[in-house]
């Protein structure tokens, strides 16, 4: 059995803005094993990314933690400060963004910023930082390393400045790396290179990956378990097989539904979601999906589901699951 | 069926900013593309970025004018006449939902605009009658109307954007990246609502896309661009299944699936390296630099489309080999 690397516990996030406090997180729990590889999948203001970041120390100003754990490989994340944060990031945790041109300082050689990370983490000055940033760019799959060092960013094409990235982020082979949609901004073919070279590395390195995305093609390739979140939620979580032939959340089974299949002849209507994501200023009191849901009951109006266990390593947070498992007792009772 | 829009080998060049008097350099971001939509039909258009897709799109609406090449709408060349009469019949949806509608001006006005630049509104209540009718036409409400594009998610800019492009009742929607801005609950619902507009207008659509999936799911055939080159055609089926072309084949196999199962067994041809830059394109096949089927012949001659199926077309000199 594999150690547990990260456990947040019934996280809460807020971030105070002029508009009011709008609720990013709400009761995040969410564990992670040694060696795994984590999809959280989810749209645009679901969560998915301060979740990632807030286990990198990240939350910035008018974020703020307002209850709950995180645990990671040893430390209590959310009592640190800044300063043992840093030893943690970076070391330990370390991140890469979607946008690769925008994370990289755009007046600095690609070298500069990997010596940079290399001195900053591990002490290495002068030839050996140049020799272990050489060594970098050979892991990740760039040619010519000794001229790429030279060079700036906007020289670079997107693959190869998301290769660099990848670079800086494992300079000291931390334990676990968070991909924050790394590929969004990148082609198809350049997107399933920069796949497989972060799963050629988890089998060299042995570290976890967290994958954040909103593409379920990515997590249904690389990824062990696939946490689903929905307006700061996570509203199913479960291992990949049974995410994908065995949803247990409406808004899982919705969004399966609703990708256009490519390997398929028939060319029926297309499954969608009704209604618009929801508003985090004024979430709804009940289910959070409840106003798009198609077997919406009187109850997920009113309050918010708890988790039901549907198998090991596989819960999800819809009433409809109560139900059936409140259905199933009395059967037993009965009997 | 007859074709509506025909582009007969349509090129354009821009020219590169900072080249010299003696040596102008251009970018050949559409160089010599053919193909037809017939009537009621949707065209896909896919490629990666750079690929010259859009840009494709633009000049068939003459929004860039082309360096060379005709372009044919409903039996007429449209290259070299006045615009105004065909904006009308020709229309386009633009990718980013965000920076295509007037943030000062109301979502009633955006959509109203065309029908004042026409004149289709008799009187004032003519007009609103014409908003709220497509408004409602795409899922909004005469509620929204008064509203600024601010207030609206990205779904429903989108939809905006579409009532301003039926706001003049065109037959042919240049359809550009419309839905990948959006996120994917929302995608599938702008989808079918392109397709049931279709339906009920008779609409006929160039959809321009990089989701190879979404593509297929829309459209009847397919186009697949590469370095300003269309290196192969044919219906949506067959290219899903029978592509011929090394690129195509590469493409269609680095899409992710969305089912792990089948996504573990299945063979991926990754290529190596990145899409060369346009301004100095390879000779001979653009593609042969990442081929792994390249050879010598490649590179001394380009390759040009020939027919492998009913209606399926390829640029490849290798086709025998690659299947």
């Amino acid at each position: 059995m594999a150690n547990i690397l990260l456990d947040i516990k019934n996280e809460r996030l807020s971030f105070f803005t002029p508009a009011g406090e709008v609720k990013a997180l709400n009761d995040v729990t969410l564990s992670m094993k040694e060696g795994e590889v984590l999809g959280i999948v989810g749209e645009s203001g679901s969560g998915k990314s301060v979740t990632a970041y807030s286990v990198m120390g990240l939350i910035a100003h008018p974020g703020r933690i307002i209850d709950g754990s995180i645990d990671f490989n040893g430390h209590r994340i959310n009592d640190l400060d800044e300063k043992d944060m840093r030893k943690i990031r970076g070391n330990e945790v370390s991140i890469i963004f979607q946008d690769p041109m925008t994370s990289l300082n755009p007046v600095y050689t690609v070298g500069n910023q990997i010596y940079e990370a290399i001195r900053l983490h591990t002490g290495k000055t002068g030839k050996e930082a140049r020799a272990r940033a050489k060594e970098l760019l050979e892991l990740v799959g760039i040619n010519e390393p000794e001229k790429r060092l030279k060079q700036y960013p906007h020289e670079l094409s997107g693959g190869m400045r998301q290769r660099v990235m990848i670079a800086i982020a494992l300079a000291c082979e931390p334990k676990l790396l968070i991909a924050d949609e790394p590929t969004t901004a990148l082609d198809v073919t350049i997107q399933a290179q920069i796949l497989e070279l972060m799963m050629d590395l988890r089998k060299k390195i042995g570290m976890s990956i967290i994958m954040i995305t909103h593409d379920l093609g990515i997590v249904a390739n690389m990824c062990d378990k696939i946490a689903v979140m929905y307006a700061g939620r996570i509203v199913e979580y479960g291992t990949t097989e049974e995410i994908f032939y065995n949803p247990q959340h409406e808004y899982t089974k919705g969004l399966i539904r609703s990708v256009p299949k490519l390997f398929e002849k028939e060319r029926g209507k297309l499954y969608h979601i009704e209604g618009s994501p929801v508003d985090l200023l004024n979430p709804p009191k009940g289910c959070p999906f409840a106003p798009r849901c198609e077997n919406c009951m009187k109850i997920c109006i009113k309050e918010m589901p708890p988790y039901t266990t549907v198998a090991d390593d596989h819960y999800s947070a819809c009433w409809l699951r109560q139900k059936e498992a409140f259905m199933k007792e009395k059967e037993a009772a009965n009997e | 069926m007859s074709k509506l829009v025909e582009a007969i080998d349509i090129k354009q060049y821009f020219p590169v900013a900072g080249s010299g008097l003696l040596s102008k350099k251009v970018v050949k971001a559409v160089d010599g593309v053919s193909f037809f939509i017939n009537r009621g039909e949707t065209l896909g258009l896919v490629g990666e970025s750079g690929c010259g897709k859009t840009t494709t799109g633009r000049t068939i609406l003459r929004l860039n004018e082309p360096t060379g090449g005709r372009i044919i709408y409903d039996g007429k060349d449209i290259t070299r006449v006045n615009m105004l009469p065909y904006r009308r019949k020709m229309q386009i949806v633009f990718q980013n939902p965000y920076a295509s509608l007037n943030p000062r001006m109301t979502v009633g006005d955006i959509v109203g605009e065309p029908i004042d630049i026409y004149k289709l509104a008799a009187s004032k209540k003519d007009r609103r009658d014409m908003i709220i009718g497509l408004l409602e036409r795409v899922g909004l409400n005469s509620e929204h109307a008064n509203r600024y594009p601010h207030e609206f998610s990205g779904g429903q800019r989108q939809r905006v954007g579409i009532a301003r492009a039926l706001a003049v009742n065109p037959e042919f929607i240049v359809c550009d990246e419309p839905i990948s801005a959006l996120d994917v609950s929302i995608q599938a619902q702008i989808i079918n609502m392109f397709e049931e507009l279709q339906e009920s207008l008779g609409l006929t659509y160039l959809f321009i896309a990089h989701d190879l999936s979404v593509v297929k799911h829309i459209s009847d055939r397919i186009g697949v661009m590469y370095l300003g080159k269309l290196v192969e055609i044919a219906e949506a089926d067959e290219l899903a299944f029978h592509s011929v072309h090394p690129y195509t084949r590469s493409l269609i196999s680095a899409v992710p699936i969305a089912d792990p199962k089948a996504s573990r067994e299945r063979k991926r041809i990754v290529l190596e390296g990145d899409v060369p830059s346009p301004v100095d394109p390879p000779s001979g096949c653009r593609f042969r630099t990442r081929c792994p089927y390249a050879t010598e012949l490649c590179a001394n001659r380009e390759p040009e489309l020939q027919e492998v199926g009913s209606g399926h077309f390829a640029a490849c000199h290798h086709i025998e080999k690659v299947k």
